[in-house]
């Protein structure tokens, strides 16, 4: 499984109050979240955005609340992969929970570029830059959260493993 | 190697003798948290499990509590959603207006978390319980789900900061202002995925409440949980509100952690967050002049019954700043009911304060106090993000109780001990 796209690239401590403001959270439709999505920081972004692209961030992206909505709008805009420097650990969860895949890796999250078109390999965590054309090794998930992301996400995999 | 506190109760909820940090592994659970903004995700996402019921009625709580009584027709609809599913499931403990507190004040008033429990609540402040020498966490919606259908929850065994807490606190310093100093000193990543344990002499120095609102902020700076070993003082509470058992683990004397930060509680000065992260502190003696447009006395922070006595204590006779909107909420019904009993409501209402039913309201930019572009406000919440408290051109301060009141007394950010 791969990811490719072109990359919007945002900043250290990404909050989920700017992923998804507490404003839209009367509602879980994941489509309508997707509307407003990254709209505090970046206005264009659910303008610009298309099906397959990569969000690249810094450190603690997904800091601050619970809310689900965050990886969820993030997914529902289109967005195939989000590589950061580290992650906040609910939003970790979260992400893997519902099949948004996401992968740390410090210098790739330090060197890639807005605008930059970037191919992501799951199996091996390999990100390769094909603009500048520059392979990291990106950190390759556990076994057992392999197993919740190739279920496409906890409920299938509860599902699965219930049957 | 021996384990920290809470590495010892995952393993304990494990079936295991010994875990150690980075080891994942699934734990029972004790209870399982939702509010009306999560919980119609999980029931959602619950309704595509091959799962009928919960694994317990009487482990799952349901509070009612960011948008009620409800703000509008979007939040009536969750809040419907989640009675009917109370309903069907017959979930022991719901709570819905009348009953209902901010949840993390709420759940140890009502008994239901106690030392040694492993607790997960779709809610990142569900780290609160720590208080009381319980694991908890705050998780996504489709853990919570998958909590209400199984009973059970993975974790990546966190590794420890251990924070020292030491001597007496010094003359207005909260819990506040002790998770504020830790949170400038470290950032807001500065535990991440990692639990901070506290210890120390200076913990017998700060009440129930103080160490409900430190445990609380511990997401603020990434951690896990934050945890505060079993003492006289948590036992007295959990004998006044629960009758549930409760076993008390301490951290082996050989247990390893990442890092040792010592504080004296002696030396602190009240301690203010600046816009637009909790890391961003300054002293009071630093703040500079900063002129305010709210104040906001309450969350699941700041709303407890110590919290709204430090601010009548200081309200108490005199007025709110002409400019200023000071908005007071007690977190649970029973905090409120005291409130008016101690004469705390009209000490409030007096000043020119409005005291409102328990809600989150403004904390989140809910409702109840949004601010409009440029306003600014000084509030005992917990984070200050862009837009967290209504136009992304706004900015929260954030504070202990005492802080927030005297700066509504004045109309600019002020040092309790100037009045
Ligand atoms: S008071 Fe604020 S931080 Fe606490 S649960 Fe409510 S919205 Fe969250």
């Amino acid at each position: 499984m791969k990811a490719h796209g072109n990359v919007f690239k945002y900043k250290d401590n990404v909050d989920t109050d700017v992923i998804i403001p507490a404003r839209y959270l009367n509602s879980s439709k994941a489509e309508e979240l997707a509307l407003h999505c990254m709209e505090d920081i970046d206005k264009y972004f659910v303008k610009n955005v298309k099906k397959g692209d990569i969000m690249v961030a810094g450190k603690n992206f997904g800091c601050g609340s619970s809310r689900e909505h965050a990886p969820i709008a993030i997914k529902a805009s289109g967005i195939s992969c989000v590589i950061a420097e580290t992650f906040a650990r609910i939003f970790y969860r979260n992400a893997i929970n519902i099949g948004l895949a996401i992968i740390e890796c410090p210098d790739a999250a330090k060197e890639i570029e807005a605008g930059d078109e970037v191919e992501v390999d799951f199996d091996s965590g390999i990100i390769y830059d094909i603009t500048k054309d520059k392979k990291y090794q990106g950190q390759a998930f556990p076994e057992f959260m392999q197993k919740i992301i190739k279920a496409e996400g906890l409920v299938n995999y509860i599902n699965t493993s219930a049957s | 190697m021996g384990m920290t506190m809470t590495q010892k109760i995952l393993a304990a909820h494990s079936g295991l003798d010994k875990v150690k940090a980075g080891d994942l592994i699934e734990a029972r659970l004790d209870l399982v948290l939702g509010n009306d903004i999560t919980s119609p995700v999980a029931i959602n996402v619950m309704s595509g499990m091959d799962v009928k019921d919960v694994f317990d009625k009487d482990k799952i709580a349901l509070v009612m509590d960011h948008f009620i009584p409800n703000k509008d027709i979007k939040s009536a609809e969750h809040c419907k959603c989640v009675r009917e599913f109370a309903r069907k499931h017959d979930i022991t403990n719901y709570f819905d207006v009348g009953q209902m507190g901010i949840e993390h004040a709420l759940l140890p008033e009502k008994g239901l978390v106690v030392a040694g429990n492993v607790v997960i609540g779709a809610d990142s402040h569900t780290c609160t319980y720590g208080a009381l020498g319980a694991f908890s966490t705050g998780v996504g919606s489709t853990d919570m789900a998958a909590g209400m259908a199984t009973g059970k929850a993975w974790f990546k065994v966190p590794s420890a900061l251990k924070i020292v807490l030491k001597n007496k606190p010094a003359e207005w310093i909260s819990g506040k202002d002790v998770i504020l100093h830790l949170i400038g000193k470290i950032g807001v990543d500065g535990a991440l995925y990692k639990s901070l344990e506290f210890v120390g002499d200076g913990i017998k120095h700060l009440s129930i409440d103080d160490r409900f609102s430190i445990s609380n902020m511990a997401i603020e700076a990434g951690a896990k949980n934050g945890i505060f070993p079993v003492d006289d003082i948590a036992a007295q509470y959990m004998k006044e509100h629960s009758d549930k058992e409760y076993t008390v683990y301490e951290a082996d004397e050989d247990a390893v952690y990442d890092e040792t930060i010592e504080i004296d509680l002696s030396t602190l000065k009240p301690t203010v967050s600046f816009p637009h992260l909790p890391e961003n502190t300054k002293t009071i003696d630093n703040v500079g002049e900063i002129k305010i447009d709210q104040a906001v006395i309450g969350s699941c922070t700041n709303g407890h019954i110590t919290d709204l006595r430090i601010a009548a204590q200081i309200l108490k006779g005199k007025k709110v700043a002409k400019d200023v909107r000071c908005i007071i909420i007690p977190a649970t019904q029973e905090i409120y009911l005291q409130a008016i009993k101690e004469g705390l409501a009209e000490i409030f209402i007096t000043a020119g304060a409005v005291m409102s039913t328990p809600t989150c309201g403004p904390c989140l930019g809910g409702y109840m106090g949004i601010l409009a572009a440029g306003e600014r406000c000084i509030s005992t919440t917990n984070r200050n993000f862009v837009g967290r408290m209504g136009h992304v051109d706004s900015e929260v301060y954030l504070s202990s109780p005492a802080v927030a009141a005297a700066s509504a007394v004045t109309g600019f950010i002020t040092d309790p001990a100037s009045l």
